[in-house]
């Protein structure tokens, strides 16, 4: 559906994106995971001819964006990060507006767009002007505008930025729903939101992609070498008698490389706590074994969320990374030039 | 071209959905009746050709003033709110957003300016004017109204927001408008080119005689084409960024 060849986009000296080269199938849901200013906001536009890359080669169902950018628009759905309302006019009349926009003829546009409406259960406010919506309300009518031509590819830039935690369970059972009709590729700086929603994630970093598959194996690549905190209780023995024990039976799990003493949130007689570091997923062979030599399991799990093992993965882990990262982007900012505000803030 | 009419339409009809379109038509229009009786010295005794052509002069300055202040929404607005991305981003060339705006602000323009014709009228029926002197100086001012837009446009085009497009399109109206004073401060042949360039000046004065010169109308016609291109390869150069 997607065929991306060493694309590059540069914004006067400063290189935005590449060297990227990607492909993406027919009916996958993608989802871009980077952090901000990682390249994932121009690489979603230049896939929806709002911006043309400075080299390489971008096709769209075979058809390239620079040669062909209108016949490509009309297979794409774009909704950027703040969705294209014209708060002024109803649902109903900006959705058929968009879709006679992507050359919908008129005998069809009304079955489209209540087809969009249904889909994004726009129904209750179709006749409401835009202006007068919620936010959530608001980045539906943006999805809805998005597929109202029934494109092939949809394109969704930060399609839960701002959403409340219900609003957010609901755009991803929308976006769920699109899968089939539709190929879907959405960005998101948030690896939980990515890999809910998503068939494959692509991890981009300073316009690379670092990293490409399923979310299981993203979660198996992120835990590989992390380290696990556990928490035992060992009936009638001192703290230092625990801690002890704990630390023969975790040594002698097959695959775990160290153990050490660690800080216990929970205090009490026999109470110990341990860190442990080895070879993939230990958790379970380590509370099994535990277990089974009568040490009582009170807590037991990863000591990094998914998240900040995210960010080791692109390179941005250890006590100094937050300032470094700071410095970094305070830098780039000072040597690239401004956006106008009608990149709206590309990434 | 269909599409600059969806484009247009849609523009056409969101002026009269906000406070922007009737406010303009109004206050063209009471301003055009104020100087209509003001400054023609209605209760003095004049020759009706001489009021029309008063009228189709003071009606001048409001309908320049309404076109700038019409059109410098209409591109700098959809970047400010970031709507423009749903044109960029949908198979319309640059070509049909610059002439669907400028029909939009044209539209409104053109019917504020046809509202005014009970004032032409109203000689017609108390004094002795001819209608062909009626129907030149209003094609004069919707000309001039559409050089105008054009600018207007324009301006919008180069904007990032409103306020910069109200200023790049006043100065290059004023620009415009005044360059027959130049004109007399410079020596021939220079002066005889200004003169020509004066999109008031020169040019509108035949109209509001009544008078039909095949070359004002060339003029404002080729003067509005040049703008609306301009504003075009604005937007082009703006994907090339």
């Amino acid at each position: 559906m997607i065929e991306i060849q060493e694309l590059y986009k540069y914004y006067g000296d400063q290189r935005a994106v590449g060297p990227l080269t990607t492909n993406i199938e027919r009916g996958e849901i993608i989802g871009l995971l980077g952090l901000n200013g990682a390249g994932k906001t121009t690489t979603l536009r230049i896939l929806a001819c709002d911006l043309l890359p400075t080299s390489g080669s971008v096709k769209v169902a075979g058809v390239d964006v620079v040669e062909r950018p209108d016949e490509v628009k009309s297979k794409v759905g774009y909704l950027p990060d703040r969705p294209p309302l014209y708060e002024d006019q109803t649902v109903s009349d900006y959705l058929t507006f968009a879709a006679r926009l992507r050359g919908v003829p008129g005998h069809k546009t009304q079955k489209l767009v209540a087809e969009a409406v249904e889909l994004t259960e726009l129904g209750d406010v179709a006749k409401k002007v835009i202006g007068a919506l919620s936010h959530g309300y608001k980045q539906r009518v943006g999805i809805a505008q998005a597929i109202v031509h029934a494109p092939e590819l949809v394109v969704l830039d930060e399609p839960i930025s701002g959403l409340d935690p219900v609003q957010i369970v609901e755009m991803r059972e929308l976006v769920k729903n699109l899968k089939g009709d539709h190929t879907v590729v959405l960005s998101s700086h948030i690896l939980s939101e990515i890999s809910e929603t998503c068939d494959r994630i692509m991890v981009i970093n300073s316009g690379k992609i670092e990293w490409s598959g399923t979310e299981s194996e993203l979660s198996l690549a992120l835990r590989q070498g992390s380290r696990i905190s556990v928490t035992v209780r060992v009936s009638g023995a001192s703290e230092d008698a625990a801690l002890a024990r704990a630390t023969e039976i975790a040594q002698r799990v097959p695959g775990v490389s160290a153990v050490d003493a660690a800080a216990s949130s929970e205090t009490g007689p026999g109470v110990a706590s341990i860190s442990v570091r080895g070879e993939g997923d230990l958790r379970e062979a380590l509370c099994r074994a535990l277990v089974e030599a009568n040490v009582g399991v009170i807590a037991l799990g990863r000591e990094q969320e998914l998240e900040s093992m995210f960010l080791e993965l692109l390179g941005e882990s250890g006590e100094g990374a937050p300032v470094r990262r700071k410095k970094k982007r305070r830098k780039e900012e000072a040597e690239a030039p401004a956006p106008s505000p009608s990149e709206g803030g590309a990434a | 071209m269909s599409v600059a009419f969806l484009i247009a339409r849609r523009e056409f009809s969101s002026y009269f959905r906000s406070w922007i379109g009737p406010v303009l038509v109004a206050g063209t229009l009471l301003v055009d009746g104020l100087l209509f009786y003001w400054l023609n010295g209605l209760d003095q005794k004049r020759l009706s050709g001489e009021v029309l052509q008063q009228f189709f002069y003071n009606a001048s300055g409001p309908t320049m003033i309404a076109a700038i202040l019409l059109t410098i929404r209409v591109l700098a607005e959809e970047r400010q709110t970031g709507t423009m991305i749903l044109l960029s981003t949908s198979p319309v060339k640059d070509r049909d957003i610059v002439i669907g705006k400028f029909l939009a602000a044209y539209g409104v323009l053109a019917l504020t300016t046809l509202l005014s014709v009970y004032m032409p009228a109203w000689l017609f029926v108390h004094g002795k004017v001819a209608v062909g002197h009626i129907v030149v100086g209003y094609a004069g001012l919707l000309l001039l109204g559409a050089a105008l837009t054009a600018v207007g446009v324009f301006g919008s085009a180069l904007a990032s927001s409103q306020v910069v497009a109200l200023v790049v399109s006043a100065v290059l109206a004023a620009v415009f408008v005044l360059l027959w004073m130049v004109a007399k401060a410079t020596e021939p042949p220079l002066n005889q080119y200004l003169g020509a360039l004066a999109v008031h000046h020169e040019n509108f004065r035949p109209f509001m005689q009544g008078i039909l010169q095949p070359s004002g109308v060339v003029f404002y016609l080729v003067f509005t084409y040049a703008f609306l291109f301009a504003s075009v390869k604005v937007l082009e150069a703006r994907r090339w960024q």
